[in-house]
């Protein structure tokens, strides 16, 4: 039972976490026949708000609560891991913790709650615009990491190829660009 | 009941996300960064064991799903959409350090301030349904 709780407890290295992850896709094709994907669930919710002036969002949800309780599920790992068990956090590469500690960034859980905080400022302005670039961007390439780089790829599709090449560029502009000079 | 199996498999991916630490911000930005192979090596190894998956699935559709097979069709190709998108989304991922999935763990963690860009995501989307047509697909 101890052993079962430090295996809980402490993360899991990516060769282990990694393909665990990857057996998502064939657990919903195999279980309901359905291809996984996260960001789908912001044009629900959209369906949802009744927006059906836009085609877009004029649709039965009814074929799609699949895709709304598997959001439910997640939330729940979450506060089953991140508040009742409250597991750790592995360590960062040299160069990771060398580049937050220039910045004063405490190295703290999955979130540095201290920079993001409930006060108008860059960092506010960072995450929102970044928000907003997340949910056009993921319609306007029809799908996320999950979507195109897991389930995607997975199927070997070119346009997903394509849509985490430009993941990637994206992110790296971003980062570089933009959130170097923020933090 | 035939619903419990969707919540059961989004817990299951959370679940793994949350032990991969893919969910955690400074990951994101550490691979942005190039400074670890952590978030590589999972993404590599996760598509790896789906792509295997989906061969043998492919296998057994020939064989034992013959009546109902499993469905396994890619998304319409687009190529001006998924670059121009992928280009769009992947800034905001880097802006944000979390991706959709991430973004509800962070909810489901308590650290409310991810309220913000989760109202913004839904803006975002709202503008892609509003400005579909005028868009290059």
């Amino acid at each position: 039972m101890e052993k079962l709780m430090e295996v809980i407890q402490n993360p899991w290295p990516w060769y282990v976490s990694g393909p665990l992850l990857g057996m998502t896709v064939p657990l919903l094709l195999l279980s309901s026949n359905k291809k996984f994907g996260v960001s789908s669930v912001f044009r629900h919710v959209g369906c949802a708000l009744n927006w059906k002036k836009i085609e877009y969002f004029n649709y039965d949800l009814k074929n799609h609560i699949w895709n709304l309780l598997f959001i439910v599920g997640l939330i729940f790992s979450a506060v089953f891991l991140l508040q009742w068990v409250e597991v750790k956090q592995g360590v960062l590469s040299d160069a990771a913790q060398l580049y937050f500690n220039s910045r004063s960034i405490l190295i703290e859980g999955i979130l540095p709650i201290s920079r993001f905080t409930w006060t108008f400022g860059k960092e506010i302005l960072m995450i929102s615009f970044g928000g907003l670039c997340i949910g056009f961007g993921s319609r306007y390439a029809n799908g996320c990491t999950s979507g195109h780089a897991i389930t995607g790829l997975s199927l070997l599709s070119l346009g997903s190829l394509i849509a985490v090449i430009g993941f990637f560029i994206g992110g790296v502009l971003g980062t570089f660009l933009i959130l170097d000079s923020i933090l | 009941m035939k619903w419990i199996k969707f919540v059961i498999a989004g817990f299951y991916f959370g679940f793994i996300l949350i032990k991969s630490e893919a969910i955690s911000w400074y990951r994101i930005v550490e691979m942005f960064h190039f400074q670890s192979f952590h978030m590589f090596g999972i993404i590599g190894s996760a598509v790896g064991v789906g792509a295997i998956s989906v061969l043998v699935i492919k296998k057994l559709n020939q064989s034992v799903f013959k009546t109902q097979p499993i469905d396994l069709t890619k998304k319409p190709f687009q190529l001006k959409a998924h670059l121009l998108g992928g280009l769009i989304f992947g800034l905001g991922w880097s802006l944000v350090g979390a991706c959709p999935g991430p973004l509800f763990v962070h909810l489901g963690a308590g650290n409310t301030i991810i309220l913000i860009p989760v109202l913004f995501v839904i803006l975002g989307t709202y503008f892609y349904g509003r400005f579909k047509d005028s868009l290059p697909h």
